[in-house]
C-alpha cells in the first residue's frame, strides 16, 4: 500500500527535474541557435533517403561536375555523384561516428581519471604521467600515428578519437573527483561500508555530470571537426562512403572548375561544428548563471 | 538629540531584480547612529542585515537598488549622488570591514602597499608619508612586529592579524562612520575576544560612529550601545542595548534569546526553545506581520494588518501589533534537572594514546627517492579518552587543535598512526575498510557542513534508505516505512522523502544527516560541529533533537565544537584540546569552574555573553597557535601561556594533576595556583 503513492510522486519529480534541465537550454538564445543547427543536421541524417533523390554512391557518367540545377540541387562531383545526397548521407557518417567516438573517449577517460583522483598517490602519479606523455603529441599527429598503425576504418577512427580525447577527460574527471571525494556525503558513504567502486560510481560520478555534459558537447564539436580532418587526410572511412572530409579532399584540386562539392561539404562541417559549439557554450553559460 | 546624527537611515527600502520579478529585500528600515555610538544590527541570515550596510555605501551590485527612503550622512542625502562623489566619501569618511579577511585583502600585494594605496589615492600623500601613517595605524590596532607585518603578504598572517590589518585600513583616514559586517564571525573565540576589545577601545578613543552587523547576540551585547533587530527585511525592535537584553519586547527578539545556549548554565538546567519554522524568502514575505507565521503570540489580525514601528518607551521601538499586551517576554526558560546522571554506565569507546599524523608532500625531488626526511603534521598526539553509554563527551578547542581529526580517526575515516581504539570491547584501531560491518554500523557520525552532508544527486529518502539497506536494519519491503519513521523522528514529514537536498534549508539538511546517522541504530554518534554552520534559532532545534535522541536510545555521543556554550549545554564530560594534546579533561561542571588549565580559562574568558551588564573578562591570549609540524617542546601551550612558570614549561611535559574525581589538568603550575586562575 505504501509503494504506489510515493512512486507517482517520484515520477512527477523526475519530470520536473527534466523540465528544469531543458529550461536551461531554452533560456539561452545561443544554445537555441546551436541546437537548431545540430537538429537540422540530425534531421537530414535521419531522413536522408527521403530528402534526396539519388543514391550517394550512384555515378552518373553523363553528368560530371555539374553546377546546381533542378535535378541536382548542389550539382554533381567529378564522378557524377549527387553532391546533396553525399552531404546528406555524410551527415549520417559524422553524426554516428562523432557521438560514438566521444562516448568511447569518455568511458576511457572516466575509467582512468576516477580512480586516479579518488586514490591519489602512486596510482595517480602513474596514470597522469602516461596521460601527459599522450598529451605531448599534437592531436592530429597522434591520430595519424594510431590510424596508420591500425589502418583506416570507421572503428579505427573511433579508437583514435577515444585515445586522443581520453587524457583531457581523465584530467577533468580527476580534478572533479579530488574535490568531491572530500565532501561529507562521501565520508557518510564510507561510514555505510560502501565499496570504493560503489562510492566512485554512485557518489562521485553523478556529481561530476554538470561539467562533463558541457565537456561532452564541446568535444562533439571537436570530434566532428577531426573526423572531417581525418577524412580529408584520407585516414577516415574507405573511399566510396560519403564523408564530408573526403569530399573536400577529392574536390579541392578541382576547385577552380567545380567548387560545389568542396563548398557544400565545408559549409556542412562548419555549420555542424559551430552549432555544437554554440550549443555547448550556451548551456555552459546558462547553467553557470543559475549558480 | 540636538546634533545631527552621523548616519540616519529613514524608511529604507532595497529591491533586487531577479530572473522572474523584483524582490524587496529590505523594507521600511530606520535607525540613526550618532558620533561615538555603536549600533548593532542583528538577525539571522537572510534578514537583510548586510543589504542595509551595502546600501549605505551603494555596493548593491548590478541588480540591486535603493527603491525608497532616505540615507542621510551628516544630514546630507546619499541617494542619487554621483559615483565619483560616493567614491570620495567611501575613501575618506565611510569605511567598511568585511567578514572574510582573507578575501578582503589582495593576496598579491604586500600589506604595506595595500594600506598605503588608500592614503595615496585619497589624500595624495607621498610614499614616505603614507608609510609612516601605515606604521602608526598598525600600531593603533596593537599589531605585534609592525615592520615585519608591513613586508608580508596576507597569507603569511593569521586570521586575527588579517582582521586587524583590515580594521587598521578602515581606520586609516579616520572615518566618521565605520561599517563592520560580521568582522569576527570567521575567527576563533580567543581571537574574536581580542578583536572585540580592540573595536571597543577604538570607539572610545576616536569617537567613530559604528554600524556593527552580527548574528551573534553575545558579541553585540559586548560592544553596542544600541541594538536593532532585523527580521525578514524589517527592523522589528530597536532599543538601547541594556534595555533590549533585559526587556526584549518583540517575540522574535525574545525567541532569539531563548534559543541561545548559556555558557554559565550546566547541562539539564536549561531548555532551549527553538523558534519554529524559518526566515521567509524575500519573495515570499507573508502579508501582515512578517513574523506572524512563526510567532507563538500571534492573533488573527497579525496575519492581515502590518504593524508599524512604534515607541513603547522612550528610545525603545517595537514593530508589533500588540505591544501594550506584551509583558516583557520571559527570559531564558529554565527547567529542573530532570536528567538523572547516568551513574556508572558501561564504557562504549575507549581510546588510548591515539596519534594521527598527516605526512606532508616532499619539498624536493630527492624526497621521492628517499633522500628527504618525511615531515608530519602532528594533528592528534597522544590523546586518551573514554565515552560511556548514554553520555556525551564534549571536545573543545580552537581551530587547528586536532579535534576534527580526532573525530574522523575515531569513526575510521583517518588512519591511526599509533594507539589503541576499543569500541564495545572490540579493537577498531584499523581504518574503515578493515572494520567489520557490525562495528561500522554501531559507530556513526553527524557532519558539520549542511551543504556537503547530502549527495545533491539523490533525493533525501534514498540517502537514508541506503543505510537501511546496507545494514539490513529492516526487511526490504519495509524500508520506505522506516525512512518515514526516521524522518518523523527528526521532525520532518513524509513529503520530504522525494525532495532533493537543494530544496532543503540548512537546518533541514542537518536533520536529514542526523536521520541517516541514527538509521542503523548506532551505539555511538560522533557529532563534528553539528550546529556551527546554522542560525541560532535552528541550532537550538538541532541540539534539542540530538538530546532527545540520546535520551530515547541512550546513545553515547561525542560532541565536537568550538563553542563552549553548546558543549556545556549538551555534555556530561569535556576534553579540552590544544595543538593535538589534551590539556584538561573531566566532568563538565568541573571544566566550567576553577580550577582550570590556563588555556581553558582563556577560552572561557573569550566567550561573548548575551548580557551587556556582565563585566568583560580579562584573560586574553596573544600570539599564534604554533605549527603542528614542529610543535613546541614541553608544554605545547607555553608559547602563549599568560601564567608560564619558567623554563620547566619549555622543557618538560606537564604532569597530570588530578584536581577532583576524574578531573585532570596537565600543567606545571602547582595545584593551589590553578585555583587562582579566574577567567
Amino acid at each position: 500500500m505504501e509503494g504506489t503513492v510515493p512512486r507517482l510522486t517520484a515520477r512527477r519529480r523526475q519530470w520536473q527535474q527534466m523540465r528544469e534541465g531543458l529550461s536551461v537550454i531554452f533560456a539561452s538564445r545561443v544554445a537555441k541557435v546551436g541546437l537548431a543547427l545540430v537538429l537540422f543536421w540530425a534531421l537530414i541524417a535521419i531522413l536522408a533517403p527521403l530528402v534526396t533523390r539519388y543514391d550517394p554512391l550512384y555515378q552518373d557518367y553523363r553528368h560530371l561536375d555539374m553546377p546546381p540545377s533542378a535535378q541536382h540541387i548542389l550539382g554533381t562531383d567529378h564522378l557524377g555523384r549527387d553532391v546533396w545526397a553525399r552531404v546528406a548521407y555524410g551527415a549520417r557518417t559524422i553524426l554516428t561516428l562523432g557521438p560514438i567516438s566521444v562516448l568511447a573517449a569518455f568511458v576511457l577517460g572516466i575509467a582512468l581519471g576516477l580512480p586516479a583522483g579518488y586514490y591519489g598517490g602512486w596510482l595517480d602519479e602513474a596514470v597522469m604521467r602516461v596521460l601527459d606523455a599522450l598529451m605531448a603529441f599534437p592531436t592530429i599527429l597522434l591520430y595519424m600515428i594510431i590510424i596508420s598503425a591500425v589502418g583506416a576504418s570507421a572503428v579505427n577512427v573511433v579508437i583514435a578519437i577515444a585515445i586522443g580525447g581520453a587524457p583531457g577527460i581523465a584530467r577533468l574527471v580527476r580534478a572533479l573527483t579530488m574535490d568531491i571525494r572530500t565532501r561529507e556525503y562521501v565520508a557518510a558513504a564510507k561510514l555505510r561500508g560502501d565499496s570504493d567502486l560503489r562510492i566512485m560510481l554512485r557518489e562521485i560520478l553523478p556529481n561530476c555530470r554538470g561539467p562533463l555534459i558541457i565537456d561532452f558537447l564541446l568535444r562533439m564539436g571537436y570530434a566532428a571537426f577531426y573526423i572531417g580532418t581525418l577524412g580529408f587526410l584520407g585516414l577516415g572511412l574507405r573511399p566510396p562512403t560519403p564523408d564530408w572530409g573526403a569530399m573536400v579532399q577529392e574536390g579541392h584540386s578541382r576547385m577552380t572548375s567545380n567548387i560545389w562539392p568542396v563548398l557544400s561539404a565545408t559549409v556542412a562541417i562548419v555549420t555542424l561544428v559551430i552549432g555544437l559549439n554554440l550549443f555547448a557554450d550556451g548551456v555552459r553559460e546558462e547553467s553557470m548563471r543559475y549558480q | 538629540m540636538g546634533e545631527t546624527p552621523v548616519l540616519a537611515v529613514e524608511h529604507l527600502a532595497v529591491t533586487y531584480r531577479t530572473r522572474k520579478r523584483e524582490v524587496q529585500a529590505v523594507r521600511d528600515v530606520s535607525f540613526q547612529i550618532s558620533q561615538g555610538q555603536n549600533l548593532g544590527l542583528v538577525g539571522e541570515s537572510g534578514c537583510g542585515k548586510s543589504t542595509v550596510a551595502y546600501s549605505v555605501v551603494n555596493f548593491l551590485g548590478p541588480n540591486g537598488r535603493v527603491s525608497g527612503g532616505r540615507i542621510l550622512f551628516k544630514g546630507q542625502e546619499l541617494r542619487g549622488r554621483r559615483e565619483s562623489e560616493l567614491r570620495r566619501l567611501r575613501g575618506a569618511e565611510i569605511s567598511m570591514v568585511y567578514q572574510e579577511p582573507m578575501s578582503a585583502l589582495n593576496p598579491t600585494m604586500r600589506i604595506e602597499d595595500q594600506l598605503a594605496e588608500a592614503l595615496i589615492a585619497h589624500r595624495g600623500l607621498s610614499r614616505a608619508e603614507a608609510r609612516r601613517e601605515c606604521l602608526e595605524a598598525l600600531k593603533r590596532v596593537y599589531m605585534p612586529d609592525v615592520e615585519g607585518v608591513m613586508r608580508r603578504y596576507p597569507h603569511q598572517l593569521s586570521g586575527g592579524q588579517q582582521q586587524r590589518v583590515l580594521i587598521a585600513m578602515a581606520m586609516l583616514n579616520s572615518p566618521t562612520l565605520l561599517i563592520m559586517d560580521e568582522p569576527t564571525t570567521a575567527l576563533d573565540v580567543t581571537v574574536e575576544a581580542a578583536v572585540l576589545d580592540l573595536i571597543a577601545e577604538l570607539k572610545a578613543q576616536y569617537h567613530t560612529a559604528t554600524l556593527y552587523i552580527s548574528h551573534n547576540l553575545g558579541v553585540v551585547a559586548r560592544i553596542s550601545d544600541q541594538v536593532a533587530v532585523m527580521y525578514a527585511g524589517e527592523v522589528v525592535e530597536y532599543a538601547p542595548t541594556v534595555e533590549i537584553f533585559q526587556r526584549p519586547v518583540h517575540p522574535y527578539t525574545a525567541g532569539l534569546m531563548r534559543c541561545l545556549p548559556d555558557v554559565d548554565a550546566p547541562k539539564g538546567t536549561r531548555e532551549l526553545v527553538p523558534i519554529p519554522g524559518q526566515v521567509p524568502r524575500p519573495d515570499r514575505i507573508p502579508p501582515g506581520c512578517v513574523f506572524a507565521p512563526r510567532c507563538e503570540r500571534r492573533c488573527p489580525e497579525c496575519a492581515e494588518a502590518q504593524p508599524q514601528l512604534e515607541e513603547v518607551e522612550p528610545g525603545h521601538w517595537v514593530r508589533c501589533l500588540r505591544p501594550a499586551e506584551l509583558a516583557p517576554v520571559v527570559g531564558p526558560g529554565r527547567r529542573p534537572a530532570d536528567v538523572p546522571l547516568v551513574g556508572e554506565s558501561a564504557v562504549v569507546l575507549d581510546a588510548r594514546r591515539l596519534k594521527v599524523h598527516y605526512s606532508l608532500p616532499f619539498q624536493t625531488v630527492g624526497g621521492i627517492v628517499g633522500l628527504e626526511k618525511r615531515r608530519y603534521v602532528h594533528a592528534v598526539d597522544d590523546v586518551s579518552l573514554a565515552v560511556r553509554r548514554g553520555r556525551t563527551l564534549g571536545i573543545v578547542g580552537e581551530s587547528g587543535c586536532g579535534k576534527s581529526t580526532l573525530a574522523r580517526a575515531i569513526v575510521g575515516l583517518e588512519p591511526l598512526r599509533e594507539g589503541r581504539l576499543e569500541f564495545l570491547g572490540v579493537d577498531v584501531s584499523r581504518p574503515l575498510r578493515r572494520r567489520s560491518l557490525a562495528s561500522i554500523r554501531e559507530l556513526q557520525m553527524v557532519f558539520q557542513d549542511p551543504n556537503g552532508v547530502l549527495n545533491p544527486s539523490y533525493c533525501v529518502g534514498d540517502q537514508i534508505a541506503a543505510s537501511l539497506r546496507r545494514f539490513r536494519v529492516v526487511p526490504g519491503d519495509q524500508v520506505y516505512g522506516e525512512v518515514v519513521r526516521l524522518l518523523n523522528a527528526v521532525k520532518l514529514n513524509e513529503e520530504y522523502y522525494y525532495r532533493l537536498p537543494r530544496q532543503l534549508s540548512g537546518g533541514e539538511k542537518q536533520r536529514v544527516g542526523i536521520a541517516r546517522a541514527i538509521a542503523s541504530n548506532p551505539s555511538m554518534i560522533v557529532c563534528d560541529e553539528p550546529v556551527s554552520a546554522l542560525d541560532v534559532s535552528v541550532q537550538a532545534a538541532v541540539l534539542a533533537l540530538l538530546q532527545e535522541i540520546q535520551q530515547q536510545y541512550r546513545t553515547a555521543m561525542i560532541l565536537i565544537s568550538h563553542d563552549l556554550s553548546t558543549v556545556r549545554f549538551f555534555s556530561d564530560d569535556v576534553v579540552v584540546m590544544y595543538l593535538g594534546r589534551v590539556v584538561e579533561s573531566g566532568p563538565c561542571e568541573a571544566i566550567y569552574a576553577p580550577p582550570n588549565h590556563p588555556y581553558t580559562a582563556a577560552l572561557l574568558a573569550a566567550v561573548p555573553r548575551p548580557d551587556p551588564t556582565l563585566p568583560p573578562r580579562r584573560i586574553r591570549l596573544s600570539g599564534l597557535v604554533p605549527s603542528a609540524v614542529n610543535p613546541p617542546n614541553g608544554c605545547r601551550f607555553h608559547t602563549r601561556c599568560p601564567f608560564k612558570v619558567g623554563p620547566v614549561c619549555e622543557q618538560e611535559e606537564p604532569p597530570a594533576r588530578e584536581m577532583g574525581r576524574d578531573h585532570i589538568i596537565y600543567c606545571h603550575l602547582p595545584p593551589e595556583r590553578l585555583y587562582e586562575i579566574k577567567p
